[in-house]
């Protein structure tokens, strides 16, 4: 038992565990899902009577897509770049303007009573409309409705929507609510 | 002053390397707890759409994935270049997303179901005919919670 056994050289476990590393280092894939998010309407109910929610005309902006990606918002064609200061005027109506949508006053909870508008806005689209087309739209509302929170935010609360606690976020999606109402597809026959 | 010479020892100690193996093994351990190896094959050509106003998607475990898109390559011979619906690993037509959505549902606990999330993966030269098909299925079988999946872009 005097001879002492030779140790391991353990030296190259390190070179070995480096090369493993680097194999998993290049096929992991950290991707995170990103999109828009949105809530369906619920299909009416077949009993139900079809009871068209009068909806004040000046509540609502019809933003339409044709097939050739053309954008008309509110009857008259616009481009994309202008549909976000368009639907920026439209939820504020800064001016009280009687064509744009009136507001309302809410009380919310854990802020008080606030004017909110009762804007509505509609998109509808063609079925030859392309994908591109229709995010770029969908990206541009989500995109006011983001600036307008984070302008009463700031106007508000000192801080950006995107920095504030659960709670005031919450304030502020009621104060601004997010009412974009995907059609229902219409056939739009071809004369 | 003596205290600090004791040794008087000449040239600085290895630093022992028999630690490093050991943290190198952690962040093994680490990248290979973490990595997922890609489950389906996309059998349709995804390239999706910009936008700026991107929010992340909070549970992937919830989520369930509609591919839509022209058929690959390979398979074009086969299916034809028009825009397909991909439903894990094969070619569905729009009635059967209500069975995926509910096979789907069945998969989650009971507490869960309501957090689904359908991501909607279509090209951006997708025509919105096909994904209204869709949209419209997904309201029927009562799938609410939607995500257009789609790619940061600079501002």
């Amino acid at each position: 038992m005097a001879r002492k056994t030779p140790e391991i050289n353990s030296s190259s476990t390190a070179d070995i565990a480096f090369l493993l590393l680097c194999y998993f280092l290049m096929t992991t894939t950290m991707n995170q899902d990103m999109g828009l998010q949105r809530r369906l309407p619920p299909m009416p109910d077949k009993n139900q009577k079809v009871e068209d929610q009068k909806v004040n005309r000046r509540n609502i902006i019809i933003v339409k897509i044709n097939s050739a990606d053309r954008l008309l918002a509110g009857n008259e064609p616009i481009h994309v770049s202008q549909l976000k200061d368009k639907i920026k005027e439209f939820l504020t109506n800064p001016a009280n303007n009687p064509e744009l949508p009136e507001k309302s006053e809410i009380d919310i909870e854990g802020y008080g009573p606030c004017m909110v508008s009762k804007g509505v806005i509609s998109l509808q689209n063609d079925r030859g409309t392309s994908y591109q087309a229709y995010i770029s739209v969908q990206n541009e509302l989500v995109a006011a409705i983001n600036e307008l929170r984070d302008e009463w935010a700031m106007a508000n609360y000192g801080s950006k929507y995107a920095n504030l606690d659960e709670e005031k976020q919450n304030v502020v999606r009621k104060a601004i609510p997010q009412n974009i109402s995907e059609a229902e597809p219409k056939d739009i026959a071809k004369k | 002053m003596s205290k600090f010479k004791k040794g008087d020892k000449k040239g600085m100690p290895g630093i022992t390397t028999s630690s490093l193996s050991d943290i190198v093994f952690m962040l093994l351990f680490f990248f290979m707890v973490t990595t997922t190896m890609r489950e389906t094959e996309n059998k349709v050509v995804v390239k999706l759409p910009e936008a700026t106003e991107v929010a992340k998607l909070e549970r992937k475990d919830l989520t369930s994935y509609i591919n839509i898109g022209t058929p690959v390559r390979h398979l074009q011979a086969q299916y034809g270049n028009e825009a397909r619906i991909q439903l894990n690993d094969s070619f569905k037509t729009t009635d059967e997303i209500r069975d995926f959505i509910a096979a789907e549902r069945d998969a989650m606990s009971e507490a869960d179901r309501q957090f689904m999330t359908v991501a909607i993966r279509a090209d951006e030269n997708t025509r919105m005919g096909i994904i209204t098909d869709v949209k419209q299925e997904l309201r029927r079988c009562s799938a609410l919670k939607i995500m257009y999946s789609a790619r940061k872009s600079a501002k």
